[in-house]
């Protein structure tokens, strides 16, 4: 196999890898990116909202508001000692955006434009905060080609098209870089590294109805959980209420902030029942659970039943079309409807992973060590949406995940590169290193006949959803769980007739899956062993959140198979600890 | 047919409504172009996710009438 040598492997080319890559290509270390899409079509590139900072440019604020309001937000999971050195760090990662050439939208003073989003204060609780940057409705993207164009200038060297098989480590867990495959033609690369960055970003993709782009299958959570790591806090994972039914794209919130609201198959208002006050406008868990209830009770709409409908027409079509654009072409161009005259198919829709690869604040992956204190894993680091820092615990506020991928992409390349002053030479792989890469490659290149894999991501992707989506109970989980051991059994079974080499696919997608397969099976198993309610994780049979017993993360480990926790960091790094409140807006 | 899985890869972008859009099309309405419109689908590919997003949408149409043309053929072929 051929090989190549780096300072550092990032694995992932979204904002967070590519954050990371920057910082260590400006301080010269020999950098590879390895994306298995060319780097500006990443997933980075679809986040609209902006990035949290408490720049003040609009109304009074502090880092300190942020972080309660963060605190707050994560329902007290999330680490408050990451929380504290996100939100001081955030005026900074947005004016270094700025050096790096994004265009945010202005002021009339001239100063970055910040706009009100939920869950945001001032004063701890107070009055809405006004925090969030943006660069027009396209900050993502923005950002990710900034980024690019800096890491070209700064000679990072991409691996375009090249997907990460698995990662290499020796026997006593140091990591050593990873095997990839170069998609244009099928031959696998060693790339050695004497650290490695995870920045693949969510896993949106295991649920039937996601709004992520296809890409968002997990790759690095899984290979980080065949290696032995654990995954944390999966059980959380956030839902829109109203995407369109079977696609997933997202409708806002301000469809039925303008007067929308939602019908089930006969006809009714249902949301009348179940929030006789707030109705269609009640809590985005409480409109989700409401539309998964109508259809389980078979008050769905359509040939299946399995959605409901979002009407608008009542709203006149100028108020349609002045107020909800986006909404009426998108509902256009995919359903041949005129949502000013016919109502939305709508269901609820799978966003944003909180949970991932457990990290440290500075992008450190860490592991439990037998009964002790969790410690560092040699040559590896997390960042972004497949991390689990944990800046988001619970659920994650709107404006925190780009900021979340700018600060720790820069911190985890910080920490590499005081690492890299004290190694001077890669580590030597042992021969049997490769072996499982290896054989994972080998096995689609072996068997033609048995079950298609898309037929079984399909299977996959309707058990998480009805199972693992927003209605959760003993029972229903625990059929998931087993619904999920048995499909994750029968993908052994599974074949592609296409062994060529040059743009194979079906083999990506095959290899695809296997990762969605144990990322699912950490979802279900997590969301299945926490027995409380708090922020996304919503159980029915278990409605409050219990801090007694579960202020604590999960940890899932693949091999053996089983259930682990650590306490939350609850001590910031230089205020005072946030103490456990109830959660009310 | 390599050629036509070098494309399909190509159509993974950074958004699920481009996904939807360009990865339908590519399957049922990419064999039935003329040799010239498939190296126009080629360099539509080529251009960035959210401008793409805008012509698809049909939020705003290219400028040039070859690409308007694709984008007609692409948008009715999404998949209802």
């Amino acid at each position: 196999m051929e090989k190549r040598s780096f300072d550092t492997l990032i694995i992932g080319a979204g904002g967070g890898g590519l954050r990371a890559a920057l910082q260590l290509s400006q301080a010269e270390a020999r950098v590879a990116v390895v994306s298995k899409v060319f780097p500006t079509r990443s997933h980075t590139v679809a986040a609209q909202g902006g990035v949290n900072a408490a720049l003040a440019n609009v109304l009074p604020d502090n880092w300190h508001w942020h972080m309660f309001d963060t605190v707050k937000g994560s329902d007290y999971l999330g680490d408050q000692d990451a929380i504290e050195y996100m939100c001081r760090a955030a005026p900074r990662a947005v004016y270094e955006l700025e050096h790096f050439g994004v265009p945010f939208s202005r002021l009339d003073t001239g100063k970055i434009y910040q706009r009100a989003f939920g869950g945001q204060s001032r004063d701890f609780g107070g009055d809405q905060a006004v925090r969030t940057c943006a660069a027009a409705d396209r900050t993502g993207h923005a950002i990710l080609h900034s980024l690019y164009q800096q890491n070209i200038r700064a000679r990072t060297h991409f691996f375009d098209e090249y997907f990460a098989i698995e990662l290499v480590h020796d026997d006593a867990g140091y990591f050593l870089g990873a095997v990839a495959m170069d998609i244009s033609s099928g031959e696998p690369l060693l790339i050695e590294a004497k650290t490695t960055i995870l920045a693949t970003g969510g896993v949106g993709q295991l649920f039937r109805t996601n709004t992520n782009a296809l890409v968002n299958t997990g790759d690095g959570m899984a290979m980080a959980l065949r290696a032995g790591i654990p995954l944390q806090d999966m059980e959380f994972f956030q839902f829109h209420p109203t995407g369109v039914a079977g696609k997933g794209m997202l409708i806002t919130e301000g469809a039925r902030g303008e007067g929308g609201y939602l019908l089930n198959g006969d006809g009714e208002r249902f949301m009348e029942r179940y929030a006789p006050n707030a109705k269609d406008l009640a809590s985005r868990d409480v409109v989700s659970r409401a539309i998964a209830t109508e259809v389980r009770e078979g008050r769905g709409v359509g040939a299946n039943r399995d959605h409901v409908l979002l009407k608008l027409d009542h709203l006149g079509a100028d108020i349609v079309k002045k107020r909800l654009p986006g909404i009426r072409d998108m509902v256009k161009t995919f359903l041949h409807i005129d949502p000013a005259d016919t109502p939305i198919p709508v269901y609820p829709t799978a966003h944003y992973t909180m949970g991932g690869i457990p990290t440290n604040r500075h992008g450190q992956v860490v592991v439990p060590v037998q009964q002790g204190a969790e410690e560092p894993v040699p040559g590896l680091y997390a960042v972004g949406e497949c991390a689990c820092v944990s800046v988001h615990g619970a659920n994650r506020l709107g404006g925190n995940s780009l900021l979340d991928i700018l600060v720790f992409g820069r911190a985890a390349a910080n920490h590499v590169i005081e690492h890299l002053k004290h190694q001077r030479y890669h580590q030597p792989i042992p021969a049997d290193a490769l072996a499982p890469a290896l054989q994972r490659l080998a096995r689609w290149n072996r068997q033609a006949r048995g079950e298609s894999i898309a037929g079984l991501r399909a299977q996959l992707t309707k058990i998480m959803e009805d199972h693992c989506g927003v209605f959760r109970n003993e029972e229903v989980l625990q059929e998931g769980r087993n619904a999920v051991m048995a499909l994750r059994e029968r993908l052994q079974d599974a074949g592609i007739e296409d062994h060529s080499q040059v743009f194979n696919t079906a083999r990506i997608e095959a290899m695809e899956l296997e990762n969605l397969m144990d990322v699912a099976l950490a979802t279900v198993s997590s969301a299945l062993a926490r027995r409380e309610s708090r922020g996304a994780h919503s159980r029915i049979d278990y409605p409050e959140r219990d801090d007694q017993q579960w202020l604590k993360h999960s940890l899932f480990n693949l091999d053996p198979m089983k259930m682990d926790y650590k306490p939350v960091r609850m001590q910031p790094l230089t205020v005072e600890s946030f103490p456990p409140k109830k959660r009310t807006y | 047919m390599s050629e036509l899985a070098r494309l399909r890869w190509k159509c993974r972008r950074g958004m699920l409504e481009l996904d939807l859009l360009l990865g339908a099309f590519v399957e049922h309405g990419y064999q039935r172009l003329e040799p010239t419109q498939r190296s126009q689908f080629e360099r539509l590919l080529d251009y960035p996710d959210t401008v793409l997003l805008e012509w698809l949408l049909g939020r705003i149409q290219p400028t040039e009438r070859e690409i308007v043309q694709l984008v007609d053929k692409i948008r009715a072929s999404a998949a209802t």
